[in-house]
């Protein structure tokens, strides 16, 4: 370089950055460049390629449940920091900002409300919260709204994103597993349905709890889903990992999935799941 | 057992005195002078040693005590613990996996069931074993001895030591998750005692998969936790590096898991570790499996079922605003 000086530059690019944050978004599938405003009013779907973006949890529950009857449950459980725990930036903090940043407060939102006049529980989990990762406070509001589902025998409905449990909260987060699974079985023994809805992506612990206990496990297109991370794998085994590997896709073909649905037909799906199961018919 | 052959970095200076002593016997041996005082010493200066080291353990040297290559596994117990072990395989869907073994046995003559996670002593076992990291298969076979532990009446003894379920790709085509997340939900359930033991390591979801139990507890060296200290390092502190500090961030020492609930109670072991002496290792472990038993074979099934219930319901830290909105 020494020879030439210093380079000088004359054209202009425009950078990435320079593209609106809030006005475009590119698909990952595709690359086609797409409104916010019209991916906003198609759920978060690209409307060609039919990528799902992530959909944050009241948009979900807003897009499930019949209009206007949703009633949240639960609002005044939080986190806590029982290990006092710290890494590169301590926990209290993390969960801080992540409710300044989604306006919500931890990963569950919960309620009751109804799908096609037929009453359910419902929780949804919120990616954008920490990775909607499992902590004390989800785990018991998860549980609620089961034990909710088992005392007024309402269909239970939780649709699942997670990178697993929250390591901030040690062996307690783990604990939530249990305590979710168990409510479920309790679920089960009085025969009211459960269906478990995945979307991109649900892993680790909580696939290894609640979110693969549905009597039926519906997944949207293309989620990641799974126990270990892909990296991980990988590492582990020196393998190269299968085509569609851990892709809902995948699971479908290897039985754990029952269905893949399309975020817009989710609603009638679950709808004609629940009066097959005789939830129309509840007095 | 010779447990000399290998030296964890903070038992150095304990190997060294050890050392001392050992050419000093045999000095005296050899020229005959008599050296007992000086030998007397030094056997005082060890016993001193040790029990400032095996005292105060970090948590990242219990992690390594509790992965010495020595320590005692689930059929070192199973064999010093119980008489007429008959090892039952597979699980009637795909294949045996020998990283979990279980089967029926007598323990003082009452029949129980013991399922335990099962680790290589050198690297040709270790292979067949998968390091003690179960497949599918191995929860599934759990669950289908649980089951016939039920019908039949027996109470349920399970032993945990796993650094996690294998995260490889037939763990996955073949549902591990799924797997774990059935016997989760399906122990909650069982109409018989469940006792679990913490024996070494207690891998995250690979351990909770037969962990869920009436009476929870651990040895003294072991941790239970929900990510091993190097994956927490490797996540939070972008470094595998770090796990000394993600062992201790993490708060997963048994006295740490008995203040959260979360196991009942802490089985000590023998000075130094449980691979110094497996027998006494194993007379602790038993003494506490029997108690138990005692205890809660005096349940009927529904008080028993609802103490579990309310046992895993309880568990979890977090804060209930008085005000709703």
């Amino acid at each position: 370089m020494a020879i030439f000086g210093k380079p000088q530059y004359s054209t202009v690019t425009v950078k990435k950055k320079d593209i609106p944050k809030d006005v475009w978004t590119k698909c990952p599938k595709t690359n086609e460049i797409i409104y916010n405003r019209v991916l906003k009013e198609n759920l978060m779907v690209v409307p060609n390629s039919d990528y799902h973006f992530p959909l944050d949890a009241r948009s979900r529950i807003s897009s499930l449940l019949d209009e206007g009857s949703f009633k949240e449950q639960d609002t005044n459980i939080r986190s806590l920091d029982p290990l006092n725990f710290t890494a590169t930036a301590n926990y209290k903090d993390k969960v801080k900002q992540n409710q300044k940043k989604t306006n919500e407060t931890d990963t569950v939102i919960s309620g009751e409300g109804t799908i096609q006049n037929m009453p359910v529980n419902i929780a949804v989990m919120d990616f954008r919260f920490m990775g909607a990762s499992l902590g004390s406070a989800a785990g018991e509001k998860i549980t609620r709204a089961i034990e909710n589902g088992c005392k007024n025998k309402n269909p239970v409905i939780i649709i699942s994103a997670s990178g697993g449990a929250r390591m901030q909260e040690g062996i307690l987060s783990l604990m939530q597993l249990a305590k979710t699974s168990a409510a479920l079985a309790k679920l089960s023994e009085l025969k009211v349905p459960f269906i478990s809805i995945l979307t991109n992506p649900t892993m680790a612990g909580v696939m290894a709890s609640y979110a693969s206990l549905g009597d039926v496990i519906l997944a949207e297109p293309e989620a990641l889903i799974g126990f270990a991370g892909p990296r991980v794998i990988k590492e582990t085994t020196q393998q190269d990992l299968p085509k569609g590997f851990q892709t809902s896709e995948f699971l479908l073909e290897h039985g754990l999935v029952d269905k893949i649905v399309h975020r817009h037909k989710m609603r009638d799906t679950v709808g004609r799941l629940l009066t097959a199961f005789g939830s129309g018919k509840a007095s | 057992m010779d447990h000399t052959t290998y030296t964890l970095e903070f038992e150095k200076p304990l190997r060294e005195l050890e050392k001392q002593l050992i050419a000093l016997q045999q000095v005296s041996e050899e020229t005959k002078v008599d050296v007992s005082q000086e030998i007397k010493a030094i056997e005082s200066k060890l016993e001193l040693l040790k029990s400032n080291i095996y005292s105060d353990l970090s948590p990242w040297q219990r992690v390594q005590l509790c992965r010495h290559p020595k320590r005692p596994y689930s059929l070192d117990y199973i064999e010093r613990i119980s008489t007429d072990f008959e090892e039952l395989h597979g699980d009637r869907r795909f294949k045996d996996d020998p990283a979990i073994v279980g089967g029926t046995a007598l323990l003082d003559g009452e029949p129980v069931m013991i399922i335990g996670q099962q680790k290589g002593r050198n690297t040709k076992d270790n292979l067949k074993r998968n390091f003690g990291c179960p497949n599918p298969e191995g929860y599934r076979k759990a669950m289908r001895l649980m089951k016939m532990a039920e019908k039949f009446n027996m109470p349920i003894i399970t032993l945990v030591d796993t650094p996690g379920a294998y995260p490889g790709i037939g763990a996955e085509e073949r549902h591990v998750a799924e797997a774990i997340a059935v016997n989760i939900r399906d122990m909650s359930t069982l109409k018989v005692p469940i006792i679990t033991i913490v024996i070494g390591e207690g891998g995250s979801g690979g351990a909770l998969g037969i962990a869920v139990a009436d009476s929870v507890m651990i040895l003294e060296n072991s941790y239970y936790s929900v990510i091993s200290p190097e994956g927490c390092a490797a996540i939070l502190w972008k470094d595998r590096a770090a796990a000394p500090q993600a062992a201790k961030a993490l708060k997963f020492s048994p006295t740490n898991l008995k203040e959260f609930g979360v196991v009942d109670d802490i089985i000590s072991e023998p000075a130094g570790g449980a691979h110094r002496d497996y027998d006494l290792a194993a007379k602790h472990l038993k003494n506490e499996i029997k108690s138990n038993l005692t205890r809660l074979k005096k349940l009927s099934t529904k008080s028993l079922l609802d103490k579990r219930y309310k046992k895993f319901r309880n568990m979890g830290i977090f804060e209930e605003l008085t005000e709703t909105n």
